[in-house]
């Protein structure tokens, strides 16, 4: 009885998804299909030097040769990579001196998805750089960074203004033939950010940027490149949205990270994109490749992640542990929900000495939805006495949702140790029932229950992000009890 | 304030309680003594209203309402509290939280304001005196790893915090030794009040001696055989259920 009225609860509630509105706003959109013309295209709206353009003509060259993969536990139509648009800004937006300049239904937009760009960010003490479809829109706090020599901007603008750092480190972690759609990205990528923090420099603040696909029937294609320089420190995060709609909609974003001698970053992503309606109609097919260069001795990566959105997400945010005695992190948080569809993990790349990594990572299934953990830790012959900790853990809403792990371990040095423990768990009606008991209504208590689960992992998010996070958890599972 | 009328209970499929009858008044302590099986705890789910328990025939009115059309949730707003025999665990939410949320909940569901952060931890610290639940108790995960006897004082506390109308005690005495079973009782007994009704449910007299009831009732075969004051608490632990079946057989 009570189960059956939550559902009509929750059904009356209607789909939740706050983010799902559209900005009306002009478009300058490239034309529809990928060749040769449409990489010229975006290079020349981009007013890239001939360097970056033979590199992406290289990259697409060699996309048409490549197949997709179809090795992840995801299931979805064919896309028709012909049938998209690669390139698609708001008009009239490029080259702005301050906020003032920038559209003001843009900026309605961000106030709307609850990015305070103006002062509040100096509150918060986070520069944010925004990314709306293809372009970057606003890069505030600029002068703040630039006093402590810290590089934050569009990465076109970095192509364009450093390009000596940006030749020597794009495409060196994850390389123009890596996969797929990396390969597919670094032909098109639109734009994205760029991160340089200098030699011995703690980066005075949280570096953010919002990604929002806002046109239809357009790919996203972002960049990101952070190069944190020896003895450095930088903490970046990144917010994710995209309008309803009933189609799918196309992400494949690349992200490389580089760690000198003692550097350490830590990159956080909350991911809300568009997960599609409860019956499984439109949505973002996030295919994402991310991953850290632990280069120099005694670095650090750490990689957070808070996966609720998306129809489909293939992503394996990853470390190569090359320097001595370097720590690569993953902590992750996969919701899946209705007919959502998350194959997500890591991979733990020991190559150096006594190099150490964690993994922590809490699947919640749902609704009919299917969530994969596919993790691989390789400890390579030199990597002396590296470790490994692995923790999987999932966690079942009903009895029509999937989880599955799929660990690979690989060891070359016998003096490494690798550890792995997984557990599969239920949400069990004597905690609903004893949290209903205490007046809790269902959905809360699911809320409750499942942060819990999660706690390890959204400690390590920065705080003004955690409480966001934890109430995303909240909503996107609402309907999942009944 | 609560009567129950002919109540007939299946769990299952199989019917347990088998026209049950009871009448609790509004400032009055009753006991629910019974052998393993006789459908005592099936008596506390029914009336705290969880899933599976189903109500085949007759009634339960809590003042004058119909308890048995209401969500769990909504009967605990209402005023009806159940300690658990088996308390759970909620891994990786603090109990402060949980009190907090579960505290707010019941408010927000009557229309009261919500009591932020502080408000509660200073109304938690205020009621956990009595109880000897330490600061360290709340900071930890709900009832995950507490003793038998820290998650029951944790029951008693909740009750203390949420103010039921009517309480319901599912043997809470079972895995406490004396010195656990007088604290819980203490904790009870400040809680006993002219417009509260507590229901306590017991396999032992044990508990009685320190929650001293108006009335006793025994339950065997899902319903009520006997009915009487405190010393028929003392008569059954001298005779033994066995005597007591026969007698209403």
């Amino acid at each position: 009885m009570a189960a059956i009225e939550t559902r009509e609860k929750v059904a009356a509630l209607g789909e939740k998804y706050k983010y799902g509105f559209v900005t009306d706003i002009e478009m300058e959109r490239a034309p529809k299909g990928l060749n040769e013309q449409t990489v010229a295209y975006v290079s020349a709206k981009k007013s890239e030097p001939e360097w970056m353009f033979e590199w992406r003509l290289g990259a697409f060259r060699r996309w048409v040769q490549m197949r997709e993969p179809n090795w992840a536990r995801v299931h979805y139509p064919k896309i028709d990579y012909q049938n998209a648009y690669y390139y698609a800004a708001p008009k009239n937006t490029p080259k702005k001196q301050s906020l003032d300049e920038v559209d003001p239904k843009l900026l309605e937009t961000y106030k709307k998805l609850g990015i305070p760009l103006h002062e509040q960010m100096a509150l918060a003490g986070v520069a944010v750089d925004a990314v709306f479809d293809s372009v970057s829109v606003a890069t505030t706090f600029k002068e703040r960074l630039n006093e402590a020599g810290v590089i934050f901007c569009p990465i076109s603008e970095a192509i364009r203004d450093y390009p000596d750092l940006v030749k020597k480190y794009l495409g060196t972690v994850v390389p123009v033939t890596d996969n797929f759609f990396a390969t597919l990205n670094s032909a098109v990528f639109s734009d994205g950010t760029f991160v340089y923090v200098p030699k011995g420099v703690r980066c005075p603040m949280e570096l953010s940027t919002y990604f929002r696909i806002n046109a239809s029937e357009t790919g996203q294609f972002e960049r990101t490149l952070i190069i944190a320089d020896e003895g450095s420190y930088v903490s970046y995060l990144e917010g994710c949205t995209a309008p309803k709609r009933d189609e799918n909609q196309l992400h494949a974003a690349v992200v490389e990270l580089i760690a000198l001698d003692n550097a350490e970053i830590k990159y956080s992503t909350v991911q809300n994109w568009y997960p599609g309606d409860e019956n499984g109609l439109g949505g973002i097919y996030n295919f994402v490749t991310k991953r850290g260069d632990c280069r120099g001795r005694n670095s650090k990566i750490s990689w957070t992640q808070v996966e609720t959105g998306s129809a489909i997400t293939w992503k394996y945010p990853s470390c190569i542990l090359r320097g001595d005695d370097s720590v690569g992190e993953f902590y992750s948080i996969a919701i899946a929900n209705n007919y959502q569809q998350a194959d997500t993990g890591t991979k733990m790349i020991h190559l150096g000495k006594n190099t150490r990594s964690r993994i922590v990572s809490k699947g919640i299934s749902a609704g009919k939805a299917q969530n994969t953990y596919r993790g691989l830790v390789s400890v390579h012959p030199h990597a002396e006495k590296a470790r490994n900790y692995t923790q999987c853990d999932s966690l079942l809403i009903g009895g029509e949702c999937g989880a599955h792990t799929v660990p690979y371990i690989e060891s070359k040095n016998r003096s490494a140790r690798v550890e792995h423990e997984a557990t599969t768990s239920k949400i069990a009606e004597d905690q609903l029932f004893y949290c209903t008991q205490r007046g809790i209504l269902p959905e809360e208590a699911v809320a409750l229950i499942v942060n819990g689960f999660c706690k390890e992992v959204l400690q390590q998010l920065p705080m003004e992000f955690a409480v966001e996070a934890q109430k995303l958890v909240g909503i996107s599972l609402e309907g999942s009890v009944g | 304030m609560l009567e129950i009328k002919d109540l007939h209970v299946s769990v299952g499929g199989k019917e347990i309680l088998k026209g049950l009858s009871l009448n609790i008044g509004a400032g009055k302590v009753h006991a629910i003594m019974g052998p393993n099986g006789s459908g005592k705890s099936t008596l506390s789910y029914v009336l705290a209203g969880r899933d599976g328990y189903d109500v085949t025939n007759g009634s339960v009115l809590y003042n004058g309402e119909d308890l048995t059309v209401l969500p769990p949730e909504e009967r605990a707003a209402k005023g009806v509290f159940l300690a658990m025999q088996y308390p759970v665990e909620i891994p990786g939410v603090t109990t402060l939280t949980f009190l907090k949320t579960a505290l707010n909940a019941q408010r927000r569901a009557r229309g009261e304001k919500e009591i932020d952060a502080m408000g509660v931890l200073r109304l938690v610290r205020e009621k956990a005196k009595i109880l000897n639940v330490s600061e360290e108790m709340l900071k930890r995960a709900l009832n995950v790893g507490f003793s038998g006897g820290e998650k029951k004082r944790l029951e008693i506390l909740q009750m203390a915090l949420f103010e039921p109308k009517l309480a319901i005690l599912d043997e809470t005495d079972s895995g406490l030794d004396i010195d656990a079973l007088k604290l819980v009782a203490e904790g009870v007994n400040t809680l006993r009040a002219p417009n509260r009704a507590m229901l306590v449910i017991t396999h032992y007299q044990r508990l009685l001696d320190y929650i001293v009831p108006d009335r006793v009732h025994v339950l065997a075969g899902g319903r009520i055989i006997a009915e009487g004051g405190k010393e028929l608490a003392h008569e059954l632990e001298a005779k033994g259920y066995a005597h007591i079946v026969k007698d209403a057989a």
